[in-house]
């Protein structure tokens, strides 16, 4: 809640600055300089770059602030760490009341932790001080009661925490945190938590870059970096070309013939809506949970989209280019490979484009559920061990790797099919 | 050019009947015959649904009539055939092909030697008047350009009649009239064959050594006019032959023919 209330306000403060900064001057250029309608029009409404600058800026301060990053200068207040002590009053069985101080001793996950030292105060009385070491982020119980005199008696109790009244169940809090005493009567110290994120549940940026460095030089669980991406790219590629190899011919064979048609028209129109995900348990029984598996899923994945764009690919083609070609002399043949073929072209990569989205997504979940090697299968396996570095840095570059397929596609599109779009 | 004397038109007793899917039919073409004379150029006008576009849909061979038939250079018409040249409204190139392969696409169909189509091609560039344009792609052209191009790629099959269907309809008031002086140059040039459907009366007068004007339901021919004006508007400028008093005169029988049909139709809808 914290966080979205911060990056809210950030929205709206960076809108209010820009708009006090450029006011009625915001520099629009070409066409729209002088369109004095714009709300509405959708072609006068561009991407702002300085928006889409702060956006990401944004991103990466409140990730770094909230987990302590050395990249952002600003970060919110951490867990508290270091010494601190409170007082207790102990109640015994004759009603004598006594204070006692315990010292704590609060370090982060990982260090090295020593007792502290009590100060060398005489303390005289039947409570008395006691120290312990919690680390942040956690509660640790202190049994305060254990050295004291007379605690074995019945009625002997911790009746108060510096000076505030406490029963069983109740919290007080403390200068540097919260006590909780237990139904038993044993009291549990929470020192504050700030409000940065622990890196079990958010790293560091930072953190995460090392780990990406560290993974890509030696590998995790003994498979490089490369080894699980190339795995994952080997089998989308394969489903895909597979899917295309029996798609596109089923696809043109729907569009040209009625028996075709009829006959793959209930398949296809049944198998295109379920989606790829729910076959996974059947093709496991069927196929087992190695390549084979994997694969004929993706060609699943695949085929129905591949048929689907290429039928429409076919019956697009507009009726006066394929008269124009037969009264220009043209064979079926070459009707079909001259004008129907090139004509389909844009909306079969249409549907690779799709079909290569669906693939790297079915991939990544597939692994998840069953695989040796693969992104999906480092991400689930890291997270089996809390490695949240890993897992973030895993779904960075699967995301990473689906944007450069779809751009890598679209790249091929305007020099494969440069006519797409521009036809009548 | 090939001789071309004994390729006459002929259009015998064509009907043409569609059944709809509820079972009433329409008759869009009834009894039609024509005698076309190889170089003659015809333009067929007429209110929408006079079958005007069936007409020339039968003569290419895309639709089978349903009684009588279409003959040329004495061969039954049962299909499309490259004698037989299709120049449509637009959309009708293929955009994956630059000018020059849209062009030679026939002659490529047909295997004739690349040489031979490079000649060809570069010749009708020439006379359409885009030698400069030949690499470029289709969707780089202008609506005129693309259709300077369907003529030439119509062209370099040397068919014995082409035919045109509406083809100046999409093109702006300029470019269409210029359009209008390449079709007769064209026609006066190879000395082809033309049927060329409108909905123009003024390019059915300009580009009509015979118009032909039908009537709708059942669609049939209602009139034919001799017309000098194409003659005219091959010598001179097609705004002198507007200018002509007969013009004035034809255009205002053919448009009040026109307008009594549309009222009879709009009257028998109500």
């Amino acid at each position: 809640m914290l966080v979205l209330t911060i990056y809210i306000a950030i929205f709206v403060s960076a809108y209010f600055i820009y708009a006090f900064a450029y006011g009625n001057k915001a520099p629009k250029r070409g066409f729209n300089a002088n369109k004095t309608i714009t709300f509405g029009d959708e072609s006068a409404v561009t991407s702002n770059r300085t928006a889409s600058v702060i956006s990401v800026i944004t991103i990466f301060t409140i990730w770094g602030a909230f987990t302590g990053s050395s990249l952002v200068p600003l970060h919110v207040p951490g867990p508290f760490t270091g010494d601190t002590s409170f007082t207790y009053t102990a109640t015994n069985a004759d009603n004598q009341q006594d204070d006692a101080v315990v010292y704590v001793r609060v370090g982060l996950v990982g260090e090295e932790i020593e007792d502290p030292v009590a100060p060398d105060v005489a303390n005289p009385g039947f409570a008395i001080d006691d120290v312990a070491t919690i680390r942040a982020w956690r509660s640790g119980l202190i049994k305060v009661r254990k050295n004291d005199f007379g605690s074995d008696a019945e009625g002997y109790v911790v009746s108060a925490i510096d000076g505030q009244p406490i029963v069983p169940n109740q919290t007080v809090s403390v200068v540097d945190g919260q006590i909780r005493m237990t139904g038993k009567g044993t009291l549990s110290f929470e020192p504050n938590q700030g409000w940065q994120m622990e890196a079990i549940w958010l790293p560091a940026p930072e953190a995460i870059v090392k780990r990406l460095i560290e993974i890509s030089r030696d590998g995790y669980q003994n498979v490089t970096l490369s080894e699980n991406i190339g795995w994952s790219l080997f089998r989308v590629v394969t489903g895909f070309l597979l899917g295309s190899l029996v798609g596109i011919p089923l696809g043109y064979a729907m569009g040209l013939n009625d028996w075709f048609r009829g006959w793959f028209d209930p398949i296809v129109e049944f198998m295109r809506p379920i989606p790829p995900l729910a076959l996974i348990p059947l093709v496991i029984i069927w196929f087992g949970i190695w390549e084979q598996g994997k694969i004929s899923l993706l060609f699943l994945a695949a085929l129905w989209i591949m048929t689907i764009s290429s039928r429409a690919g076919v019956s697009g083609v507009s009726i006066s280019k394929v008269h124009a070609a037969y009264s220009l002399g043209a064979s079926k043949r070459q009707v079909l490979l001259h004008v129907i073929v090139p004509n389909s072209l844009p909306e079969i990569f249409t549907g690779a484009r799709v079909a290569m989205g669906v693939c790297w997504g079915t991939v990544v979940a597939a692994e998840l559920v069953a695989a040796e090697k693969g992104a999906g299968k480092m991400i689930i396996a890291a997270s089996k061990f809390q490695q949240t570095d890993i897992v973030i840095m895993g779904i960075i570059l699967i995301g990473v790797i689906g944007f450069s397929i779809d751009i890598l596609m679209r790249y091929a599109e305007r020099k494969l099919v440069p006519w797409k779009g521009k036809s009548d | 050019m090939r001789d071309q004397t004994d390729s006459t038109l002929h259009i015998d007793n064509v009907s043409m009947t569609f059944t709809l899917p509820n079972g009433t039919s329409i008759e869009a073409l009834k009894d039609v015959s024509l005698e076309l004379k190889a170089g003659e150029l015809l333009s067929v006008l007429g209110p929408s649904g006079c079958g005007k576009s069936t007409l020339l849909n039968i003569v290419a061979g895309f639709l089978a009539p349903t009684d009588g038939q279409v003959i040329l250079n004495n061969n039954k018409v049962t299909g499309p055939h490259s004698e037989r040249g299709m120049v449509f409204q637009q959309g009708a190139l293929f955009e994956w092909m630059s000018v020059r392969k849209n062009i030679g696409f026939g002659l490529r169909m047909r295997n004739v030697p690349k040489s031979e189509i490079r000649e060809k091609v570069d010749e009708l560039l020439e006379i359409v008047g885009l030698h400069e344009f030949g690499d470029k792609a289709i969707y780089e052209l202008s609506g005129g350009m693309q259709q300077r191009v369907a003529l030439a790629r119509c062209l370099a099959n040397d068919p014995d009649v082409i035919l045109m269907d509406e083809p100046l309809g999409a093109l702006d008031a300029l470019t269409r009239e210029k359009m209008q002086g390449l079709v007769l140059k064209l026609w006066k040039g190879t000395g082809k064959t033309i049927v060329l459907i409108t909905h123009s009366v003024e390019e059915a007068l300009l580009l009509g050594e015979r118009l032909l004007v039908m009537a709708p339901r059942p669609g049939r021919i209602h009139k034919e006019y001799k017309l000098p004006f194409a003659e005219m508007g091959v010598a001179a400028d097609l705004r002198e032959v507007k200018k002509h008093k007969d013009y004035a005169a034809k255009r205002e029988e053919i448009l009040s023919i026109i307008w009594e049909m549309e009222e009879e139709i709009m009257g028998r809808k109500e």
